[in-house]
């Protein structure tokens, strides 16, 4: 069933995931349509339209600044924490609602859709306190749930093993991958529609990486995913869609096996290939 | 014939005249320093051996326990029976009216607060310095919550917080002064705790302020991050998340704030403190007694007996065990703090 593709426009051997749990029929979950960006005067995101499907993988790659991450922190509006950071024209709709219509409450929002940070940061608490954080500060104080929620959570994010015998113990002590993972299970814990996740392994070793990939691969049964990656081949390993950036624009958006397997944008082809990036 | 000298050679050379700036800069700086440990040493050995004397006593209690526990008398010195007598005032008048016959006409010198302790001077500097740096912290961590996380940066927020380091350049006396025409004046509180609480709240403000927002400034945005995430509000993020980790730096400020206003007497003199005072600082009716109400305090006593009163081998007692047991408070008050503040260190480590 593999394609044979010119090795001149894949001179890297990449892994693509299986193209059969991308079903193009997948409803859409996040719409983006026409979203211009400003960091003050400067303008970071040009006219970008895409839609999102519903529990599936989808990948934004790009060289650095090309606006990957400004996007996807669009997505639950964490840059409303940056000063003259706006967006200044279109929308986001989530569920069919405009993300940014004033009458939006932000903090509902981002609990519909949690997110993953680049540099791991558990809180310095217990593990138990780090994954309770989001119900706690929701009013939820029953020990039974809150314990069903740690597990449930840990497991999602497969680290109960690893951690259940220490759950009392500070978070700071894990190791990076296991940190990374109870950011993980902290932005389950609160069950969100959609998690984002914003170069989630970059300060990971190779064995964490892979961990973490696999737990991806498990999450989108039960969530939308949206990762931002500097490493094409976990674009290519663990997303279904993909989208390529560059100084803002979008300049492809398909199928993760296409883009990788057969770009129709010669830009995509040659940062997907290793000519630039 | 000398052999050509090599580039080796040169490391065991003469000293260059760079080197010898060099070793010369080494011991300016060094004695620079041994200077300053120097002072101290001898301020704290001055006071340590002389005060020390007066605290402490060579038979069992082996502390002096009326200094530390009777409120200031007037010393009477007489002599009888050809050997010097020296009475605080409560046991005098006693022995007069028991010897009335025998002190007739015997020449009695007094030496005012030269007997007794400095008791209500202990508890009314602890009361002083616990209520205003409570004000002070309470008022400072709020304002310093809002420089760091709310306000938006421009010229007005530059501005304010301008205004706020130059206040604390402004001299301890305009404060105190600022203090009695605001507080023990116009707001009529009269010379009473409450005054000088807030009189000295406000000197130690900029020091608490300053330091908070640094302390809320050096926590990671990656917590502030994380809790909005998931779907905290930004109060409930400051207060769970951001604060506690804060809490050791703000501390430090808080034991800056204390050496500072344990200290001061000029901010006192006018609007808290009492020369003397015979009842203790918790007899009172009511509670808004209790904060309206003078107090003798610590720095005060030692400006009064040192330079208000005539000087005699018998007020150096006081003037050195005053003293004494001044440094000895502030430094108990400020390790109170600087034990809290490990202890939170320990809890949130990061």
């Amino acid at each position: 069933m593999t394609e044979s593709v010119a090795p001149s426009a894949a001179p890297r051997p990449l892994a693509v995931a299986p193209v059969a749990a991308a079903s193009p029929a997948a409803r859409a979950a996040i719409e983006i349509d026409d979203v211009d960006f400003h960091y003050g005067a400067s303008k970071a995101l040009h006219d970008i339209t895409l839609n999102i499907p519903e529990r599936q993988v989808t990948a934004f790659i790009g060289p650095s600044g090309c606006g990957k991450s400004t996007l996807l922190r669009c997505l639950n509006r964490m840059n409303d924490l940056i000063d003259g950071a706006r967006v200044s024209a279109g929308r986001i709709r989530i569920d069919g609602v405009n993300i940014f219509d004033p009458r939006v409450d932000v903090i509902e929002l981002r609990k519909r859709v949690g997110m993953v940070f680049q540099k791991s940061n558990p809180f310095p608490k217990s593990i138990y306190e780090n994954i309770t954080y989001g119900l706690r500060i929701q009013g939820q104080k029953t020990k039974a749930r809150l314990d069903e929620v740690v597990e449930h959570s840990l497991r999602g994010a497969a680290l109960w093993d690893e951690v259940k015998d220490r759950l009392h113990e500070s978070a700071l002590g894990l190791s990076g991958g296991q940190q990374q993972r109870v950011c993980i299970a902290r932005a389950i814990a609160v069950e969100p529609e959609i998690i984002l996740m914003d170069e989630p392994c970059s300060a990971l070793d190779p064995i964490a990486t892979a961990k973490v990939e696999e737990l991806i691969h498990g999450l989108k049964k039960q969530f939308t995913i949206v990762i931002v990656t500097h490493n094409m081949q976990q674009a290519a390993r663990c997303s279904d869609r993909t989208a390529f950036f560059y100084l803002g624009k979008l300049i492809e958006y398909a199928d993760t096996r296409t883009i990788f397997m057969n770009p129709a944008n010669p830009q995509t082809e040659a940062y997907v290939s290793g000519r630039f990036g | 014939m000398k052999p050509a000298p090599s580039a080796f050679a040169a490391i065991f050379g003469r000293p260059t005249p760079a080197k010898r700036v060099e070793t010369g800069v080494f011991w300016l700086l060094r004695l620079c320093t041994y200077f300053v440990l120097l002072c101290a040493a001898f301020i704290f050995w001055d006071i340590g051996s002389k005060g020390g004397a007066v605290v402490f006593q060579s038979s069992a209690p082996f502390i002096n326990v009326p200094f530390l526990t009777e409120s200031p008398e007037t010393l009477n010195v007489f002599v009888r029976d050809g050997r010097e007598q020296t009475m605080g005032d409560r046991a005098f008048r006693q022995f007069k009216a028991e010897h009335a016959a025998e002190m007739k006409g015997v020449a009695v010198e007094t030496y005012v607060y030269s007997a007794g302790g400095i008791f209500p001077n202990i508890a009314g500097t602890v009361l002083l310095v616990l209520g205003s740096i409570l004000i002070a912290l309470v008022l400072g961590v709020l304002s310093a919550i809002y420089l760091s996380e709310y306000a938006t940066e421009g010229p007005f927020i530059r501005f304010l917080r301008l205004s706020i380091v130059n206040l604390a350049g402004v001299p301890s006396i305009v404060f105190g002064l600022f203090g009695f025409g605001m507080f023990v004046i116009a707001l009529d509180f009269g010379v009473s705790l409450l005054a000088g609480w807030l009189t000295m709240a406000f000197m130690v403000l900029p020091i608490i302020i300053t330091a908070s927002e640094e302390a809320l400034k050096a926590v990671p945005q990656g917590y502030r991050e994380g809790s909005l995430a998931l779907g905290a509000t930004k109060f409930q993020t400051i207060l769970t998340n951001v604060l506690p980790y804060a809490l050791p730096g703000i501390l430090t400020s808080s034991v800056l704030a204390i050496a500072r206003v344990a200290g001061e007497t000029a901010p006192i003199m006018f609007t808290a403190a009492f020369v003397m005072r015979d009842e203790l600082p918790w007899q009172v009716q009511k509670w808004t007694d209790f904060i309206f109400q003078g107090v003798m305090a610590l720095p005060y006593h030692i400006y009064v007996v040192a330079s208000k009163i005539p000087q005699n081998e018998y007020t150096r007692d006081v003037q050195y065990g005053t003293a004494f047991v001044f440094l000895f408070t502030v430094a108990a008050i400020a390790m109170t703090a600087v034990i809290l503040r490990q202890r939170l260190r320990k809890k949130y480590q990061w």
